[in-house]
């Protein structure tokens, strides 16, 4: 999550659920709340009953916005424009918070001279690379306060690292995510202006970045009413201030964007200019559409992160600890113990086979040299240079974008291993996939060997959740699971206990890494299932006397404490396991400290320091949270501080102080590098320092506010099975959206299956407004075909006025789809896979696809069988001029048709 | 003990016996003695169902019910293309059901919130500090629908050149279980009882399937299963209750639309919350099944609307079938009489000629 990460430090949400219940108002955009997280949804009517505004700004009226006071039908794509808006008015009418803006954030740092913002050069930023289509950001570092490096232990180290950061297999690799848990490193601290007037100020440029973002345009992009913008505007200012707090919430409705960190990026400016960050009721709410979708990135399952999101080795950059380390030396923050984790992170897993001498086994890591990520990873496989894959309870075969792009890709490897709960289509694609009836996939000639593993369920192992507001929770195993069903712990377990077996007289080198591992985990029960709290208590780590840890402040670089990942540390304090506390709400108070466990440290409400002003006193007694105690010499409140808890607010930092003792008394945001939020990110996110409202990649709409109609840096996969329909065609005149219901779970293996759940939604469906129905002919309850240049689907139609066309001022009427994705034809509740429509285009900061946002065209009745389906959409490829989709046997590309079946590996 | 239809209100072995009418005491109107628990109910609050269907889940779960389509066919699936109502109706497979309405007006449409009454939060409120405290479970009941909201300006106005408002309303709907049920009354079998907590109940072992109160019931709620014959129905979780547990549709409902609890506590809760909602301007909100003095001398389940009962698909005025037995036997004796009368002099008649 880049676009907290970068703005604040770390990539969680700010606040926690059962906080929304202390918000004025809660604005939910690019998140159906309502329908994807009901159980959360009660403390948005907790609020409610409180007398809270709930505002819903999505282009489809959903159960969200039934329950709304307001909502606001913008059209597709256009959040930043919106939000944008919003900037402009806080700023013109001066509703921002000014002394928490002037205190907190970097509104008063000064930019170097040779920025050059997007609204000078036609929608880009200075240091676009045009060929490579990435940014150089050297531009949009701050004023230093000192020369860059000074800091450092090791400048001509660091400033090497930073000659290797321009390099394209560096940038590709995707180093955003990184600012998982603190900030991008900046070289320096930066000139300040605390008057905020100098034209170079942070404050200054954003005035003039978003001086075009008007009501009027905003109106125009969006397709609102401006009278809609000027009601949402009056009740989130008047609910932002010393007594008040606003809260945003947003989930996959911005992720799953061409622009979609800087979505978040835009929000994260204008509740940094309301106040809203660290204090009750206020805050970003990112919600995590799994049981563990948080902890899938904390101890990650992402190419370009180890846990605690310490970046993934770089082949070109990292060739030993110090140069993995060095761009973080000395700094300020608490970055500045980068060493302390990896250390200990490899104490961790090599145990005494990682010593100073061998740079603690840093060799034994594998490096990244480019872009890993999972879309490539498929392009990749149809081109045969993947051999193997593991899926573990993912079905890309139906909820990957372009899903029948990923039954190529699967159909080119050599093995795949399928851990689910059900016989998934990505397990049977070879067998049953709809490219048999078309004659693109041969099932005689695939040679995928498929391997399917019954997977346990969530009750039938023990483990823990990090659910969304970063809180681990211990679950017990109720049952055993049926027959060969194992978690994936037991899985994995063995999976290296046999291969370690057999390569334990091995003398080559290579397989030192997996002999050293520290792998021995107690087991128990007939089904030697690994003790689930003994990994727990190795990610938390030990000490020097082989206690667990009770703060990853007590890890240390000289390889004698351990920790699997750093911010978990504290989860196994004093050898209990923290994360099973179940202490009723009755017996605690709001924050409820007690049950379960939060990353970092316990703390429910990250950056709470920001609650109290400057000089430790809370903002208002009504919305007071965590204050400095003169008396007791400490930081107190409802929650644990974010912050140390003996450093007093008016501590300066001495002269050559180094990370979190570099941080000011008022530097809330202590994992930054100049403790500030930031409103003007100079590094962290790849598309640029300020969020620039940039169309979908497939619009049918011209960019009204820049020459630049798309993200310029957006990622695309080319390939005869991922065609892009053109920008403002003809032949794909709608816009479409993809969602969920609450009846289903993604892509479906949870619950198409389940009879109960089946019923509920039984086939696939598109929602439809009268007027297009009327413009194409379709009836409710009756199919329609959709097409685009990578498929067509069929699907019943659902007429609704829910879903609204958009007229915009020239006249132009924007007709939107809505399309559910959770179907594909395995289970009860059946239909053609939605995400066979999408392309797959990304965010160059997370590689997120954009599936919130494309073109189709859709007509009346059922699509065409077999071939013909083949030449129906190559005529509207025809028509559309967009290059041939035709694939060779098994996905190949027609040149490559004769490489051979699986990978050449 | 269990009641059944042999109950003094049925057999008109009882003096009081009535079949119509409010009914302080149901439980020992059927023959319990006083020590009886209170009687139960739901309260569904429909300003502040989502429309998740978790209610039908959990039952389907719990009552370990087959899946059936919108039309009741029992394993057969479809898109029914109303809304996002795929269940279609209570049936014999579905003991509650959430319908959708989806309406567009030109005219103001309220939309539901959750408030406390008289407090739109202009000045104060708890600060987290002693937010636990001071606001209550009930104080979320307390809702308000805020036509303030939408009166000031049209949200949905223009977008399609048309000047229509939309509202998506949703309810959970349930068996009734009323005061005076019809399908209890006219049981032969003694298959369905009124339980020690004042709610009525199907035994599937008693149950011959003959359907006499599939046709009593006002409201269309019980039901027979196709390939089986015999009538099922909500059960308020009977087992549920007589261990202790709340039934399995409120304990999952995420938005406490679903209240279960005391029926007289929950019937002050729903009189205070309709007049907050009146407060507000909210003229269409309305309970329904509250009236002990209706057709079915009050419902057990009661409910929130924001419409007409016909929008959401139910009866505006139920009576309960039953309600006219004394006069229809009074008549059908006297008739019996004037028969029997006519005959003898007919005999009597014929003997003397």
């Amino acid at each position: 999550m880049p676009g907290l990460g970068a703005s604040f430090g770390r990539g969680g949400a700010t606040n926690f659920l059962e906080d929304l219940a202390n918000s004025d108002c809660i604005v939910i955009e690019g998140s159906n709340m309502a329908e994807c997280h009901p159980v959360g949804f009660q403390w948005v009517g907790e609020a409610k009953a409180r007398g809270a505004k709930i505002v819903h700004i999505d282009p489809r009226f959903t159960r969200t916005s039934a329950i709304a006071d307001l909502h606001v039908p913008l059209r597709i794509g256009t959040d930043i424009a919106f939000l944008g808006g919003l900037i402009k008015y806080v700023l013109d009418n001066e509703l921002y918070f000014k002394d928490y803006v002037v205190a907190y954030t970097n509104a008063a740092a000064l930019v170097g001279e040779d920025f050059v913002d997007s609204e000078d050069l036609g929608g880009l930023f200075s240091g676009f690379d045009p060929e490579n289509r990435v940014y150089d950001e050297d531009s949009w570092q701050y004023e230093p306060e000192e020369p860059p490096h000074s800091g450092s232990e090791d400048p001509a180290e660091a400033a090497e690292q930073d000659q290797l950061d321009d390099h394209v297999d560096v940038k590709k690799s995707d180093r955003a995510e990184a600012a998982g848990s603190g900030g991008p490193p900046i070289p320096s601290k930066p000139k300040r202006d605390e008057t905020l007037q100098h034209p170079r100020s942070v404050f200054q440029i954003l005035k003039r970045h978003f001086a075009r973002y008007t009501p009027e345009m905003v109106s125009e992009v969006c397709g609102i009413e401006p009278a809609v913008f000027e009601q949402v505007a009056k009740w989130v200012t008047e609910n932002s201030n010393r007594d008040r707090t606003t809260a945003w919430v947003y989930s996959v409705g911005w992720t799953q964007h061409s622009v979609g960190a800087q979505y978040i990026r835009t929000c994260s400016i204008l509740q940094t200019l309301l106040g809203n960050i660290g204090r009750p009721g206020g805050g970003i709410l990112a919600l995590r559409g799994h049981a563990s979708i948080q902890g899938s990135t904390d101890v990650p399952t992402l190419f370009n992160l180890l846990p605690g999101y310490l970046p993934m080795p770089h082949a070109l950059q990292h060739q030993s600890l110090d140069e993995y380390v060095a761009d973080a030396a000395g700094k300020a923050g608490f970055w500045g113990n980068k060493r302390a984790y990896m250390v200990s992170l490899l104490k961790s897993w090599w145990g005494d086979a990682a010593t100073a001498e061998n740079d603690f086994c840093f060799d034994y890591l594998p490096k990244i040299n480019g872009d890993h990520s999972s879309y490539r990873t498929i392009t990749d496989m149809i081109k045969g240079k993947v051999s193997g894959y593991f899926l573990v309870g993912e079905n890309p075969g139906v909820g990957h974008p372009n899903s029948r792009m990923n039954r190529f890709g699967l159909a080119n490897l050599d093995w795949l291993v399928v851990r689910d709960l059900q016989m998934i289509e990505s397990a049977t694609f070879w067998k049953e996939g709809p490219e048999h009836e078309t004659g693109e996939l041969s099932p005689a000639s695939i040679g995928t060997e498929v391997f399917f593993m019954p997977a346990a369920t969530h009750v039938e192992k023990e483990g823990t959740f990090t659910q969304t507001q970063r809180v681990l929770q211990w679950r017990d195993k109720a049952v055993e699971p049926p027959d060969d069903a194992r978690s994936d712990l037991w899985f994995y377990f063995h999976l290296g206990r046999i291969l370690r077996e057999r390569l334990k007289d091995s003398t080559d080198p290579r397989d030192r890494p997996l002999l050293d591992l520290t792998w021995d985990y107690p087991v128990h029960g007939e089904t030697q299932d690994p003790d689930a709290e003994a990994v727990l208590r190795e990610i938390n780590g030990t000490g020097p006397d082989g206690r667990a840890l009770s703060s990853y402040m007590q890890m240390k670089d000289d390889g004698s404490t351990t920790g699997g990942c750093w911010i978990y540390c504290g989860v196994y304090a004093d050898e209990v396991n923290q994360a099973a506390r179940r202490k009723p709400a009755e017996e605690q108070g709001a924050v409820a400290s007690e049950w379960g466990w939060a990353w970092p440290l316990n703390r429910r409400m990250l950056y709470n320091r920001a609650s109290a002003d400057p000089d430790g006193k809370p903002w208002s007694e009504r919305k007071k949270y965590v204050w400095w105690d003169e008396d007791a010499g400490e930081w107190t409140g409802l929650d644990v501080p974010d912050f140390e808890k003996n450093k007093r607010p008016d501590y300066v930092p001495p002269e050559g102080a180094q990370a979190q003792d570099a941080l000011a008394g008022n530097d809330p945001f202590v994992m930054q590098g100049d403790g500030k939020a930031w409103l003007f990110a100079p590094a962290g996110v790849v598309d640029g320092p300020l969020p620039t409202h940039y169309e979908p990649a497939e619009s049918v709409v011209e960019n009204a506010f820049y020459k630049q109609q798309a993200n310029p840096t957006l990622e695309m996969i080319e390939g005869p099975w991922n065609r892009a329909n053109p920008t403002r065609s003809d032949v794909y005149p709608f816009q479409v959206t993809t969602y969920r219901l609450t009846e289903h779970h993604t892509a479906g293996g949870m619950s198409r299956t389940l009879p109960y759940l089946a019923e509920l939604q039984p086939e696939f469906f598109v929602e439809v407004s009268p007027e297009l129905a009327r413009l194409r002919g379709l009836t409710n309850g009756e199919y329609a075909t959709l097409v685009s240049a990578r498929t067509a689907v069929e699907a019943k139609v659902l007429v609704t006025e829910r879903v609204r066309p958009i007229k915009l001022r020239d006249g132009t009427v924007v007709h939107q789809i809505g399309m559910p994705y959770h179907w594909s034809y395995a289970g009860i509740s059946t239909g053609d896979a939605a995400n066979d429509l999408l392309g797959i285009v990304m965010d160059p900061n997370t590689h997120i696809q954009e599936s919130k946002a494309s073109t189709c065209d859709i007509v009346a009745g059922r699509r065409p069988r077999g071939p013909e389906l083949l030449e129906f959409v190559e005529s509207y490829r025809r028509r559309a001029g967009v290059e041939s989709g035709r694939v060779g046997v098994n996905g190949r590309d027609p040149v490559a048709a004769d490489a051979g079946e699986g990978s050449t590996l | 003990m269990t009641i059944s239809s042999a109950s003094p209100a049925f057999t008109g072995r009882d003096p009081h016996n009535r079949l119509f009418g409010p009914l302080p005491d149901v439980q020992g109107e059927a023959g319990y003695e006083e020590e009886h628990p209170k009687r139960v109910g739901f309260f569904t609050d429909t300003s502040v169902c989502i429309g998740c269907k978790a209610c039908e889940v959990a039952c389907k779960e719990w009552n370990t019910l087959p899946m059936d389509d919108s039309h009741g066919v029992r394993d057969a699936l479809g898109l029914s293309g109303m809304s996002y109502d795929n269940t279609g109706q209570l049936g014999a497979n579905s003991w509650r059901h959430v319908a959708f309405i989806e309406q567009s007006r030109t005219v103001d449409l309220p939309m539901p919130t959750f408030g406390r009454p008289g407090d739109d939060r202009q000045g104060s409120g708890p600060s987290p500090a002693e937010a636990g405290d001071d606001v209550s479970l009930a104080n979320a009941q307390q809702s308000v629908l805020n036509a303030e909201a939408l009166s000031e300006f049209d949200p949905q106005t223009g977008q399609s050149g048309a000047d229509t408002q939309v509202r998506w309303l949703m309810s959970s709907d349930v068996c009734k279980h009323c005061t005076h049920a019809g399908c209890l009354d006219v049981c032969p079998t003694g298959a369905l009882f009124r339980t020690e907590f004042g709610t009525v109940v199907v035994q599937g072992d008693i149950c011959n399937g003959c359907g006499y109160c599939v046709a009593s019931c006002p409201y269309g709620v019980i039901d027979q299963r196709k390939d089986d014959g015999r009538v099922f129905k909500c059960t308020m979780c009977y087992d549920r209750l007589t261990d202790g547990l709340q039934p399995a549709c409120a304990t999952a409902c995420p938005t406490q639309s679903i209240q279960f609890g005391d029926l007289d506590e929950l019937q002050a809760r729903a009189d205070a919350r309709l007049a907050t909602l009146q407060s507000q301007g909210v003229e269409t909100a309305r309970l329904y099944g509250r009236d002990e003095n209706d057709g079915v001398g009050g419902a057990g389940a009661f409910f929130l609307l924001l419409d007409e009962p016909e929008v959401y698909g139910l009866p505006p005025d139920p009576v309960v079938t039953t309600r006219d037995l004394p006069a229809m036997w009074k008549a059908a004796g006297k008739a019996a009489v004037m028969m029997v009368g006519v005959a003898v002099t007919a005999f009597l008649g014929s003997r003397k000629r």
